[in-house]
């Protein structure tokens, strides 16, 4: 798909009629195609290049970035930053805001500051917990929630006012979402907190990783039945496990990781552990596709960044299509007029 | 106490009920309240809801109590202090990511929700961010003169 209009870095494009941001995530999945995100691990380093880099290996095969907001409690360039460096060369991110760290002075602050650098997806995250990560000492923050936190975002957006009512003169255009973790406790209401969600201003949902095929049909059945899926895009959580031993690990240690123990004998049947982990999650993509109501997939390949375009061709969910990188066509970009 | 907190969960139903004829109670003695005056009723009313709240479900006196629509569970024992609803990192037992030896605040909330007519309406309600203000001040109090409409 290739919208005529494709981003010239440094200006918005124009907001379509019935969109919120001017962004090319909510564009393609409003045309209704399957779109492809994924994550990229802030370095540990203040060198722009190394933000350049990890964006790099997703060129032609994602629709939007997430920038990650101090995962895992772990320390990194701040989310705003890493942000701020890809919409300069006009990649496609979302901010992703985490309530752990920061209060709604500051979040709010962000939003506007994301927004003015050019960030048109923002996920609105409650975050895990200190305890996760390397620095347990460190005081939580935890002054909103993941829901409280789209509500403050929403009505900045849409009613133009900070929490306290104060105006904003330029309200950010972005397009809303938040997590869900189809796997966990309490499993029968998980629907009912999404709706809660989208009721707050979710627009789009991303999940964690998603290896349990069953679990989540239950839970897009049950999105259905609670009238969900025409409110919400669906982004379903994939990855590939480098080994039966790395996916033992990560259900321990990973909060809110569920991987079932077929997926690990899977792994642990195969000669080559990594090849394997591939291909389950290549199958993994094919048969959500399938499933009512997803409207793409958010491939999380932590350390093997590299092979999320491997895994996104040999699935083939985007069909020919070609996401915008920056030097995609250039023969357009160069003599375009900024809109 | 964590025990008696997850009691009270168990008799949301019960609690709910003798909840919704306490505050009407209070309403009705709301002329009273404005007679005294709030301000001088402020701290012993804190006091008291304190200890029996505190002693019910580990209340932390937030000053803006949604027990009823929490199935009886009060989220602000949750470590992430969430009022809308589980985190994604609850353990596959139901227990708590960042406490791995207490029940997941939320896990209980639904099941506590189940058990009052009408809770599950009631938890599908968005919470406001809590007013940080609020925080050791009465919730009942402040139900009273949200309810007369009494300024405060």
């Amino acid at each position: 798909m290739m919208f005529e209009d494709e981003p010239v870095p440094g200006y918005p494009l124009p907001i379509l009629p019935g969109h919120t941001s001017p962004g090319r995530l909510e564009r393609v999945l409003r045309a209704g195609a399957f779109a492809v995100t994924s994550e990229l691990a802030p370095p540990d380093s203040a060198d722009p290049e190394d933000v350049y880099k990890r964006a790099r290996v997703f060129d032609g095969y994602v629709d939007a970035i997430n920038a990650t907001d101090g995962s895992g409690a772990n320390c990194h360039m701040s989310s705003v930053a890493v942000c701020a460096l890809l919409t300069r060369v006009g990649y496609a991110p979302v901010m992703q805001i985490s309530c752990r760290d920061k209060n709604r002075i500051a979040i709010q602050g962000d939003i506007l500051g994301g927004a003015a650098m050019g960030v048109c997806n923002m996920l609105c995250l409650t975050g895990d917990g200190v305890q996760a990560g390397d620095h347990p000492q460190a005081k939580p923050v935890f002054d909103l929630d993941s829901t409280s936190l789209l509500g403050i975002a929403r009505g900045l957006r849409d009613e133009h006012h900070f929490e306290s009512g104060r105006k904003v003169t330029f309200a950010p255009r972005v397009f809303l979402g938040a997590a869900e973790n189809p796997n966990v406790q309490p499993l029968q209401h998980r629907a009912l907190r999404l709706g809660k969600k989208v009721a707050a201003g979710a627009q789009f949902i991303q999940t964690q990783y998603c290896y349990d095929i069953p679990l989540l049909r239950n839970f897009m059945t049950a999105l259905e039945d609670a009238g969900l899926l025409e409110k919400v895009f669906m982004l379903i959580g994939v990855g590939p496990l480098r080994s039966a031993k790395t996916a033992e690990w990560m259900r321990k240690n990973v909060p809110g990781m569920h991987v079932p123990d077929a997926v690990i004998a899977r792994l642990a049947g195969a000669k080559d552990q990594t090849r394997e982990g591939l291909n389950l999650c290549v199958d993994l993509i094919q048969e959500i596709r399938t499933i009512k109501g997803v409207s793409g997939v958010h491939v999380m390949a932590y350390r093997q960044e590299e092979s999320v375009a491997e895994i996104i061709d040999r699935s083939g969910v985007l069909a020919g299509r070609v996401p915008w990188y920056p030097t995609r066509d250039p023969q357009n970009t160069a003599d375009r007029k900024p809109s | 106490m964590y025990r008696v907190r997850l009691w009270s969960v168990r008799h949301a139903r019960g609690l709910a009920r003798f909840y919704h004829a306490f505050e009407s109670g209070l309403v009705k003695l709301a002329p009273l309240f404005g007679k005294i005056g709030y301000q001088r009723l402020e701290r012993p009313v804190a006091a008291v809801e304190r200890v029996v709240k505190g002693t019910l479900f580990d209340c932390q006196m937030c000053g803006r109590c949604v027990l009823s629509s929490t199935g009886m569970s009060c989220p602000m024992n949750c470590p992430k202090q969430l009022r809308n609803g589980p985190c994604g990192g609850v353990r596959a037992n139901g227990h708590c990511e960042v406490k791995p030896e207490m029940r997941c605040v939320w896990v209980e909330a639904f099941k506590g929700a189940e058990r009052i007519p009408g809770g599950l309406a009631a938890i599908a309600t968005v919470q406001a961010p809590v007013d940080r203000r609020m925080t050791g001040s009465s919730a009942w109090l402040r139900v009273v003169r949200e309810k007369t409409g009494t300024p405060s």
